[in-house]
């Protein structure tokens, strides 16, 4: 782990910083789970999106905790603490997770990467060894946080496949989801189709001492390709686009919150989806009982929904009061308030930005349940001039952008055509 | 003569206006059909692969004007609607000056600090003044202009509206489009800056397309009609769409056969048909008779009146206005294939992505012009160049460019010449300046494209090769683009009408005319039928 110039208690920096901090041409840095991660690399970040949408983006995301639990009863305690089943992941698959607390609030989400059935790795935002640490019980699980020992580099975008592909073979058939060692500038690593761009990408997890190793091989591999590097800013639009949560933002760790209004339920996020068979299955996990009370009573307070702009109502009530419609890609991440068509209070966003590959504002929002469908109609509340006026939104289903490339199997390199761009509006 | 098939209508020409026109046309529900003489659509929006990986945008070459309203009406994301934000405006000088204008407000004050202090916050006066202008002109921008001729109350109350519109917007707003409706990009810009190097990069939107200098009255629309179009929300931004315009006029093909249009392909009109003083369809150059009630011709104003229906079926003044109607075309292309980046002394090769501007003062603008109205081209051309492989990979293979090169002046009508002969000098004239301000420029050209105003007549059909099928002055604009009295879409011939960029709100790529010209189709559809103009021009 390198920490070179820092004291043991200030700031730490990831593996790949000797290699980054001489490209991050801004002098901006931010602190990402104490460690040191660029804002942005050049002043604008708007290319750095770009870049991920069109070609690759090379994405920093070594703060990550990581936590490897091993032991017979692996995968056992992981099905009964995390949300999602576990058993129905294979051996070099992923999962995006949750897990609750016994009231059926998310306590956070992460990705869990399984090896075998008594090995698996668990990335998350926030520390979370001794809330899973507690939960052992008398199984045979070890967890060690390995958040220091290995790095994990990014590479999202178009360009993904090609590049990493031209350094092993093996990643150009990964799946969605799927993950697998690889051997990228000599060191042994295993990358795995996952991201947080909502695009074609993948992410490169190494041993600290390789970091620069792989770095450079990936860098050497990414000329001439429009590969740059992307630092938290550009990342934040490009998760939105994905419809990809994120704490403290969208959500907040039932652990911390003071209320149950800031709680919020993994059907009320919009995961629904991972737990169709929660009325049936005999998997006990923390959280079950609750849940099934809460789709059996009905007790949904929320969907997490995406939420489309009216552009021309947007442009219309500007305009109207002589102000130039902004349109800034920079998220807004303070609730803005939804209301119906009677003006009542129907909701409120969580993450709102102006999406340049949509071409129109867009937010991750929650409303009330009715409100949910997609088509439904809300109204946005704005200030303009310094007072409320509320503009018309559609609600759509997330990821409001989701490219074929995403999720696609590998197809011949000249994939990217000249005509292909793809977003589902 | 073959058989005839029946449409409801026929759009003539399968350049952006058309296809955009042909999808709003199938959208309200018309049975469409696009005919292009070409075997692909676009005009002169289209991308080539003229080297294997090398893809050329062989004319129109950035995106800007294109109307927002066009990019949600048709859905246009959808189809892969994909605008890539240009990085930078470089603008290099011989003795080793530059000027780079970066989308960072606070880079690009500090740029222009290095050359003139004053100059900073000047910059930021003329992009809010400028601002202001287009915000008030965008509502007249984006609707059909009223007929100053017809005698008709709509008009008139179109009229009243307009006047209202004016006499709202604050005086110095208004004075200010006064100025740049009459006056030259030179005077407005001397009032903000003293930089030459500045100067000569701001005036040369003042110049593009059109047979006019930086000092020439007239150059102020030009500048205006160039500030007009918007990037993400922002005026005067430009663009590049994802595979060039090659690959926004395919989107447009795509949202046009998502809403039922037909596009036809190497289907060249030779004349529409017409009865009585009305259209019923058109016959190709193979005979096939084509049948329809509205025929839109996507043509400019020349092709759309003298040569596509016999001017004899048309009022006197009007076939006397479009044959003294100004094209003059002055552009030409130079498109280069790179084998790798071109190298300013003291700079490398990604300090200057996006547009890079020959012109390093107005002088030399006027110096470039002034050889052009004696009837010959540049001998140190203004360019406008673009390595567009920096902005969109996909466009040139790994480590390999394309350059696109904008290049003025070059008269249609050489005096002495011509530009079957002077197609190589004009590619070595552009290839020696460049290689004068990018020492080892020529050793990277793997290929060179000339396109002169001759090539662009021959190959998109665009008369004297005027890139905005008519020059955009203001005799030529609003009310009387293409001729007064007749600016509202409509013909003397009834169900023919006019939807190319020689008619409202004019040349670039915005689509505008296509617009709203099928709004004025669909909306007499609705009232009465195919309609004629409401009067003849007086």
């Amino acid at each position: 782990m390198s920490n070179k110039g820092y004291g043991a208690a200030m700031i730490r920096t990831t593996p790949f910083h000797e290699r980054l901090a001489p490209l991050n041409r801004t002098g901006l840095w931010q602190h990402w789970s104490g460690h040191l991660a660029a804002v942005k690399y050049q002043m604008d970040d708007k290319f750095e999106y770009f870049a991920v949408r069109n070609a690759a983006g090379i994405i920093d995301t070594s703060p990550l905790y990581k936590y490897r639990i091993t032991g017979h009863d692996a995968e056992a305690f992981l099905a009964g603490v995390l949300t999602r089943d576990i058993r129905a992941c294979r051996d070099g698959q992923a999962q995006y997770t949750l897990w609750c607390d016994d009231s059926g609030h998310i306590v956070e989400d992460g990705v869990v990467f399984r090896f075998s059935n008594d090995h698996f790795l668990l990335t998350s935002a926030e520390p979370n060894l001794a809330w899973f640490s507690d939960r052992i019980g008398r199984q045979q699980v070890l967890i060690e946080d390995v958040s220091a020992q290995y790095g994990s580099l990014a590479l999202q975008g178009p360009r993904s496949r090609g590049i990493l592909a031209g350094l092993d073979d093996s990643v150009g058939g990964l799946g969605f989801f799927h993950h697998g060692p690889a051997k990228i500038g000599g060191a042994a690593v295993n990358v795995s189709r996952t991201g947080y761009t909502g695009d074609l990408g993948y992410e490169v997890w190494v041993e600290a001492d390789d970091a620069n190793a792989v770095f450079d091989a990936i860098v050497d591999a990414s000329a001439g390709q429009g590969a740059i590097p992307v630092g938290m800013s550009a990342l934040l639009m490009l998760r939105i686009e994905a419809g990809l949560v994120l704490i403290d933002v969208d959500f907040h760790s039932s652990r911390f919150a003071y209320t149950d209004e800031e709680r919020t339920t993994p059907i009320e996020l919009g995961f629904g989806w991972m737990l169709k068979d929660v009325a049936t299955t005999d998997r006990a996990f923390i959280g079950r009982d609750a849940i099934r009370r809460e789709l059996a009573d009905g007790t949904s307070r929320w969907r997490m929904v995406g939420l489309k702009v009216d552009w021309q109502d947007w442009d219309r009530r500007y305009r109207a009061e002589g102000i130039i419609p902004p349109k800034d890609e920079h998220p807004v991440v303070w609730e803005m308030m939804l209301y119906d068509d009677d003006m009542e209070r129907v909701g409120y966003t969580t993450s709102f930005m102006y999406s340049p590959a949509l071409q129109r504002h867009i937010a991750m929002a929650r409303v009330r349940p009715h409100l949910a469908t997609p088509g439904s109609r809300v109204h946005l509340e704005v200030t303009i001039n310094h007072r409320y006026q509320t503009v018309a939104c559609e609600v759509a289903r997330p990821p409001l952008f989701n490219p074929a490339r995403k999720t696609a199997s590998a197809t011949p390199a000249i994939a990217s055509a000249i005509t292909s761009a793809g977003a589902s509006a | 003569m073959t058989a005839s098939r029946t449409y409801d209508a026929i759009v003539i020409g399968g350049g952006h206006n058309g296809l955009v026109n042909g999808a709003y046309l199938a959208k309200s529900g018309l049975r469409t059909l696009i005919l292009e003489r070409r075997h692909l659509v676009g005009g002169a929006a289209i991308t080539e692969e003229l080297m294997p990986g090398f893809h050329f945008t062989t004319f129109s070459y950035a995106v800007s004007l294109l109307r927002p309203d066009i990019i949600h009406e048709l859905d246009l994301v959808k189809h892969g609607y994909f605008p890539l934000l240009m990085p930078h405006s470089f603008a290099p000088a011989d003795d080793g000056g530059h000027i780079t204008l970066s989308k960072d407000r606070n880079l690009t004050i500090q740029e222009i600090s290095r050359h003139s202090r004053r100059d900073a916050d000047a910059y930021d006066q003329y992009g809010h003044d400028m601002a202001q202008i287009v915000q008030a002109l965008k509502p007249l921008f984006d609707s059909v202009p009223p007929n100053l001729f017809s005698g008709q109350a709509e008009d008139a109350l179109a009229l009243a509206d307009l006047a209202k519109h004016l006499k709202g917007l604050p005086q110095r707003v208004l004075h200010n489009i006064v100025r740049l409706l009459t006056g030259s990009a030179a005077d407005f810009l001397d009032d903000y800056f003293e930089g030459e190097l500045l100067k000569g990069l701001l005036s040369s939107s003042g110049i593009i397309g059109t047979k006019v200098g930086p000092r020439s009255q007239g150059s102020g629309v030009v500048l205006l009609f160039h500030n007009m179009g918007e990037q993400d929300g922002v005026f005067g931004n430009w663009g590049f769409h994802k595979g060039g315009n090659g690959g926004l006029t395919q989107v447009l093909a795509r949202a046009a056969q998502a809403y039922g249009a037909e596009i036809k392909l190497e289907a060249a009109v030779s004349k529409v048909l017409t009865t009585n003083g009305r259209t019923t369809g058109v016959v190709l150059a193979d005979g096939t008779e084509l049948h329809a009630p509205v025929v839109v011709s996507a043509l400019d104003p020349r092709r759309t009146f003298l040569e596509l229906v016999e001017p004899r079926e048309l009022p006197e003044d009007l076939v006397e206005n479009i044959q003294r109607y100004k094209f003059q075309g002055t552009s030409s292309k130079v498109n280069f294939a790179l084998d790798g980046l071109p190298e300013f002394p003291g700079l490398d090769g990604t300090q200057f992505r996006g547009f890079t501007n020959i012109a390093p003062s107005m002088d030399y603008l006027e110096r470039a012009f002034d050889e052009a109205k004696y009837g010959w081209y540049s001998s140190k051309p203004y360019l406008d160049c673009c390595i567009q492989s920096t902005i969109d990979p996909d466009m040139a293979p790994a480590g390999k460019h394309v350059m696109s090169c904008f290049t003025h002046y070059t008269p249609y009508k050489l005096k002495g010449g011509d530009w079957d002969t002077e197609r190589d000098n004009l590619g070595d004239t552009v290839q020696r300046r460049l290689e004068e301000l990018f020492p080892g420029f020529s050793k990277l050209v793997l290929r060179r494209e000339v396109v002169t105003p001759l090539d662009i007549e021959r190959t998109v059909g665009l008369s004297e090769g005027n890139i905005f099928a008519g020059e955009l002055m203001s005799p030529q604009l609003y009310f009387f683009r293409p001729a007064p009295g007749w600016n509202q879409y409509r013909t003397p011939i009834h169900g023919y009408y006019q939807c190319g960029s020689g008619t409202h709100p004019g040349g670039c790529v915005t689509g505008g005319p296509g617009r709203l010209a099928s709004q004025q189709i669909v909306s007499d559809l609705a009232r009465s039928g195919p309609a004629a103009g409401a009067a003849a021009g007086g």
